[in-house]
């Protein structure tokens, strides 16, 4: 068959692709929140209880599965290429691959283990 | 195409000719290891890339958010001094500018293209990029809304 | 404003040299000259020996791609005053390997060109009765692409290219792109065999610099992104219905 051809790249730069809207939409805000107004006392901190009760929502595990997940991949691929072309590591091509995708994944049975498996 | 010369013949014809009598060998430059620092637009591309790894290390902190939530109040409070540390500030600002600039430079290239793709024709720069800047927006108000106990 | 500027030209001769220098010419520093100018003035009064490439010093023949400080650009359409006081560093387009001085080889080029097989290909053996009719929206769709001149600019600029020469680089996908838009054309799967390889499409990691330095507005990145999508439908069309196609 023609397309036995073809690269199987596309499922990784669709997953890359779907992780670049997930990171540009939804991480700022938590990284501004989490990350800087609340250590830094700009904004009052809803403290343990509220944060508990939103994570507790298996509407928010779901939202947190979808963008950590994608946000894995989406780094893991562009961390490949610009440790391959910035840093000039091209021939360890295999071994980025390895790490940067497999890193991903232990991520995401991160996620799974701490959204599904611990509450 | 190539053109054959007699001392050519015999040998394999390749995209790039090798040394024969008639045709001295042209200099082949080697790429410098910081291409990346000749030029702004190229740094930008390298900046840009960069987004990746504070990306990715957010999203850690987020996973060790999560356990420090369900493991209990004192843990989650060590989480919140943690982040309070100043090493921790200076890497989430550092870390919110580097995802700042994979959003802007993300809504600016990715939507034209599968808008292109949609429409089939040409179409203003912006018209696809400005949606998204909007869905942004909307999306971090929601999301603070909730983070803020709000909901 | 003074009346001359100095241009830093790169020279190599094959035969003596085993690294390019550079060498300083003075030339007239007129309002109304381009790069090219300077260096036919180069070539007549003051080096005869100095090679380059150029030929209709109107943009549109692609002959004269050269990098002028560092960008490359079409020296026919490069005004000289705007690099005043100087000085210019003219050298040949980068990632070719170097012939002499300015001129490169473009045969890696030529043949990748060659290779996304760009015409217009037809499945059925038929003979057409008459012309294919085409509309304005039809042509719309694939007629910034069809605009390229080959000049390479955006091989010197793409910076994947440099790192891997196996890379079939923006002006070949893009023309694949612009026949695969043609709604005469038939080939869209011959091409993506071709194209959705690693040196293909998946090399590309959208610096933009193609588009940037394109003297066409072709936009080489925008082709390359969109043929990333077409491939990534296929890939899960024959994945999801791997019968689905003969």
């Amino acid at each position: 068959m023609s397309s036995a051809k073809r690269s199987n790249e596309p499922i990784v730069w669709f997953l890359f692709g779907v992780g670049g809207f997930f990171a540009a939409y939804f991480l700022p805000i938590h990284i501004a929140l989490y990350g800087l107004a609340f250590p830094l006392g700009l904004i009052r901190d809803p403290g343990y209880d509220k944060t508990l009760a939103l994570l507790q929502n298996p509407l928010t595990r779901l939202y947190l599965f979808a963008v950590l997940t994608f946000c894995f991949f989406h780094a893991a691929h562009r961390m490949r290429l610009t440790m391959s072309d910035v840093l000039n590591m091209r021939h360890l091509n295999t071994v980025l691959a390895f790490l940067c995708y497999g890193g991903a994944i232990a991520g995401t049975i991160c996620a799974i283990w701490l959204l599904v498996v611990v509450p | 195409m190539v053109q054959i010369v007699p001392a050519a013949e015999g040998k394999e014809l390749t995209a790039m000719p090798q040394y024969t009598q008639f045709q001295p060998k042209a200099y082949r430059p080697r790429m410098s290891a910081y291409w990346y620092l000749d030029q702004w637009h190229y740094l930008r591309y390298a900046m840009r890339e960069s987004s990746s790894f504070f990306v990715a290390y957010f999203c850690v902190v987020t996973l060790a958010q999560i356990a420090a939530l369900s493991a209990g109040p004192t843990r989650y409070a060590h989480f919140q001094a943690l982040m309070q540390c100043p090493a921790m500030i200076v890497l989430n600002a550092l870390a919110l500018g580097f995802i700042l600039l994979h959003a802007v430079t993300w809504f600016l290239l990715v939507p034209r293209v599968a808008l292109r793709q949609m429409l089939g024709k040409p179409t203003p720069d912006m018209i696809a990029s400005v949606p998204n800047f909007m869905a942004w927006f909307g999306a971090t108000v929601i999301v603070a809304l909730f983070i803020l106990g709000v909901f | 404003m003074s009346d001359t500027i100095i241009l830093e030209v790169e020279r190599f001769h094959p035969e003596r040299d085993t690294e390019p220098s550079y060498q300083s010419f003075e030339v007239p520093l007129r309002e109304d000259w381009m790069v090219l100018d300077a260096l036919n003035h180069i070539k007549d009064q003051l080096d005869g020996s100095l090679a380059f490439r150029w030929s209709c010093r109107m943009g549109i023949c692609g002959s004269c791609g050269m990098t002028v400080n560092g960008v490359p650009k079409l020296t026919c359409e490069t005004l000289l005053i705007n690099y005043a006081p100087g000085p210019v560093r003219v050298g040949p387009l980068d990632h070719f390997p170097v012939v002499k001085d300015l001129v490169v080889e473009l045969d890696d080029f030529l043949a990748k060109l060659q290779k996304v097989r760009p015409w217009v290909v037809r499945k059925d053996d038929k003979k057409p009765e008459r012309e294919f009719i085409q509309t304005p929206a039809q042509l719309e769709a694939f007629h910034q692409f069809s605009l390229c001149i080959n000049c390479t600019l955006c091989y010197a600029a793409c910076p994947v290219y440099g790192l891997d020469p196996n890379f079939i680089g923006p002006a070949a996908i893009a023309l694949a792109h612009r026949y695969n838009l043609d709604s005469r054309d038939q080939g869209i799967e011959d091409r993506l065999d071709i194209v959705s390889q690693h040196e293909g499409i998946w090399d590309c990691t959208v610096v933009g610099e193609c588009t940037t330095v394109c003297p066409k507005h072709v936009d080489p990145s925008l082709a390359i992104q969109q043929y990333k999508l077409t491939a990534t439908k296929e890939w899960f069309k024959s994945f999801l219905l791997p019968r689905g196609k003969n």
